[in-house]
């Protein structure tokens, strides 16, 4: 018997094998065609070559590094040094640093890495650049007269009639009519903990302990551990106390919306559960309508409802909380339906009302699927906020748009990616922690 | 008889004791939570640019004007909805090859993080870690830089999505593979197969259903997500939302024929896949 069957079971292995086979690389045959129909209809190859390395090359220089400017006015003679070259980062009664030096008659001196110098006579300016020359630039009124080494220009100098640039690697200098600036380039995020103007500017951690243990107290009779907590949580530059603000918020909108949508689904689910519902029309009713509430999805209630609330974070909370009222809905009753009847009867034949079955009966039983979905959606809802705040205005979402908008704060940008990125890893590990204890029971 | 009912009596009183410290326990986690949610709405209120009670009242009227003014315009309707259904395949396509993608890398990623799989064993931490950031990096983070280099269009917000789908997925796919059978996988090493071909012939046929429902999910979350990085720029008809939102009145009636189109392929993906998965697992949800 087994003799006589066991030929064609091979065969039939064998052909089973090849259709197999068959199958799976038609599988991969299908992926990889529509894979490349999308490379060819989403024009990779073109929208590749166009990219702008020039921008992908300043944002990641600038993500990693700042630049100090010294400007030159070319109308009143004066020079100012300023970090990034703003208001907020300038050198005022401050010792300037080593590469600059200034002497008596008005006139400055900057020695750039490689012995690159630059150095100021009254109007004009020359640049020594070794392996190539002295670049003499002299700006008026008529315009920057520049004379160059013999030779061809080089592409680092672009020159015209009033406007001289020269980019070198170990700094930068532009010069018109009107004043002649010099960008040096380092590594780091300058003025991170404090600004210039704070008294603690430049001193390392142990210093600072020094100063909060330190029997002299500040001038103004402010303690120093609260003028340095002042100074780094208001620092001009970085902002911290608004960054701190915004990642709560972010948080804020994500708790909300989560855990609001949680209470209200749990009450509804009961009429939408086929074994709870009252009435066969209600529950057909409350399933259309988180039907309803997650198709319409959180992009179109984010725009509803910011017409209406306006920009902010309690706008963002209620487009989380219709959304995941939805998608909670359905969970929960779905949940419902699954629950255990013994338990719910035992609760019964005591003699308790419906309330009471429901409290005793029924929610010991459902209460960690829940509570471990809400925990779980409360994760993927600290990124969705994070969205959400970029088209409702609030959170560190507005930030970050807003400085990925002025596209040379990169530094920032970057600031901004890891606190977000450190707050969903938190968020997580802090929901999965809970969701453990609650399966484990205690 | 004395005894029996002595520590019978001990029992009950220290069950009541330890019931009634669970309920002042739980009176307690629930007044903190309630009070954090209440104080939560009034702080998000505070910062809200209109109150909500301002708000509740306007939250017809955006929806009135849209809805009066497709009205108005009805016989153009069907033609706007045809003149948005090539930006609404853009969505869905931005969606499709994304998790195509980020499955892809998601298989690679779970199988040399999954212990008794791993090609490398030593290296299973740094594959975790590196799908918990990939995971934890939300998609508008990576669309908005991938924008400022490679322009707007489609293709940042497809590597922004397929990016965290490949975290996402990877974790899923992984924990699956922990429950993966591992017999086949040590017969096909008495024959001596390579790494790839113990993974293709011995796990990939046991996972796949899972795998499949999985990615079915996550297709459907993409679709959302391509619609919403649309909306800050990453072309499909998120895009062209924002521009008829930016025109405001005169346009509405085209917003309204994108809700429309959004609406329907949500909801369409959403039950079509609730169906494949149904079967697929044999589950319901």
């Amino acid at each position: 018997m087994s003799n006589t069957s066991y030929p064609p079971q091979t065969a039939y292995a064998a052909s089973f094998m090849i259709r197999k086979k068959r199958i799976s690389i038609g599988i991969l045959a299908l992926i990889l065609f529509y894979l490349s129909y999308i490379f060819i209809s989403f024009d990779f190859y073109n929208v590749f070559r166009e990219a702008r390395s020039d921008n992908a090359s300043i944002l990641l220089s600038d993500s990693l590094s700042y630049k100090t400017h010294l400007t030159r006015d070319n109308r009143n003679n004066q020079f100012s040094l300023a970090i990034e070259g703003e208001k907020k980062g300038e050198y005022i009664d401050r010792d300037w640093p080593r590469w600059v030096s200034l002497n008596d008659n008005g006139n400055a001196t900057v020695i750039l890495e490689k012995n690159h110098i630059i150095s100021f006579n009254g109007n004009e300016v020359t640049f020594s650049i070794p392996g190539y020359g002295d670049i003499i630039a002299i700006p008026s009124k008529q315009g920057v007269k520049t004379s160059l080494p013999e030779g061809e220009i080089p592409s680092f100098i672009n020159l015209s009639k009033n406007r001289l640039n020269v980019t070198t690697p170990a700094g930068r200098m532009s010069v018109t009519k009107a004043k002649t600036t010099i960008f040096k380039y380092d590594y780091g995020w300058e003025l991170f903990f404090f600004t210039l103007t704070s008294d603690y500017y430049g001193k390392s951690f142990s210093e600072l302990l020094g100063d909060v243990f330190s029997s002299m107290p500040r001038a103004d009779g402010r303690s120093h551990a609260s003028a340095i907590f002042h100074d780094f949580w208001y620092n001009p530059m970085w902002r911290h106390g608004e960054v701190a603000w915004a990642l709560l918020e972010t948080i804020l909108m994500a708790f909300l919306g989560t855990f609001g949508a949680a209470i209200f689904a749990i009450l509804l689910a009961f009429f939408a559960a086929m074994n709870f519902a009252p009435s066969r029309i209600l529950r057909f009713l409350l399933r259309r309508l988180f039907d309803f509430l997650r198709g319409v999805d959180g992009l179109i209630w984010t725009i509803i409802l910011s017409r209406a609330f306006g920009p902010g974070p309690l706008t963002g909370s209620l487009a989380i909380l219709l959304t995941d009222t939805g998608t909670f809905g359905k969970l929960f009753s779905e949940a419902l339906e699954n629950v255990d009847n013994k338990q719910i009867e035992g609760v019964r034949s005591t003699g308790s009302n419906s309330l009471l079955t429901n409290r005793f009966g029924v929610i010991p039983q459902i209460m960690p699927v829940l509570l471990s979905q809400v925990l779980y959606y409360m994760e993927s809802n600290t990124r969705s906020a994070t969205v959400i705040g970029a088209i409702v205005g609030g959170g560190i979402g507005l930030l970050l748009t807003q400085a990925i908008i002025t596209q040379k704060d990169w530094e920032e940008v970057t600031y901004y990616i890891v606190l977000i990125i450190l707050m969903v890893i938190l968020m997580d590990t802090l929901s999965g922690f809970l969701r453990r204890r609650l399966i484990k029971g205690k | 008889m004395q005894p029996k009912t002595f520590g019978h009596q001990i029992r009950r009183s220290a069950y009541f004791a330890h019931l009634a410290k669970r309920r002042i326990y739980s009176s307690i986690i629930i007044l903190v939570f309630t009070m954090l949610i209440i104080s939560g709405f009034i702080v998000a209120n505070d910062r809200n640019a209109g109150g909500f009670w301002d708000g509740i009242n306007q939250l017809g009227d955006f929806p009135y004007e849209v809805l009066s003014e497709a009205g108005e315009k009805f016989l153009e309707l069907p033609s706007h909805l045809l003149t948005y259904l090539p930006a609404l395949l853009e969505t869905i396509h931005i969606a499709g090859a994304a998790t195509l993608v980020g499955a892809l890398s998601g298989l690679f990623l779970s199988l040399l993080s999954t212990r008794g799989l791993a090609y490398w064993p030593w290296a299973i931490p740094i594959f975790r870690r590196m799908m918990d950031i990939m995971r934890a990096i939300p998609e508008i983070v990576i669309a908005l830089v991938l924008i400022f280099v490679l322009g707007g269009g489609p293709i940042p917000a497809m590597i922004a999505i397929a990016f965290h789908t490949a975290g996402a997925l990877g974790k899923q796919f992984s924990e699956v593979n922990e429950n993966v059978d591992t017999k086949p996988i040590d017969g096909l090493l008495s024959v001596g197969a390579k790494w790839f071909q113990r993974m293709w012939l011995g796990v990939v046929p046991q996972v796949s259903p899972n795998y499949l429902s999985y990615g079915l999910m996550r297709f459907e979350i993409n679709i959302r997500a391509s619609a919403i990085l649309g909306f800050v720029g990453a072309g499909g008809i998120g895009y062209e939302l924002r521009n008829t939102m930016s025109w405001g009145k005169g346009k509405y009636d085209e917003a309204a024929a994108i809700f429309i189109l959004l609406f329907l392929t949500i909801v369409l993906v959403d039950q079509l896949s609730s169906l494949v998965r149904s079967r697929l697992i044999g589950t319901t949800g």
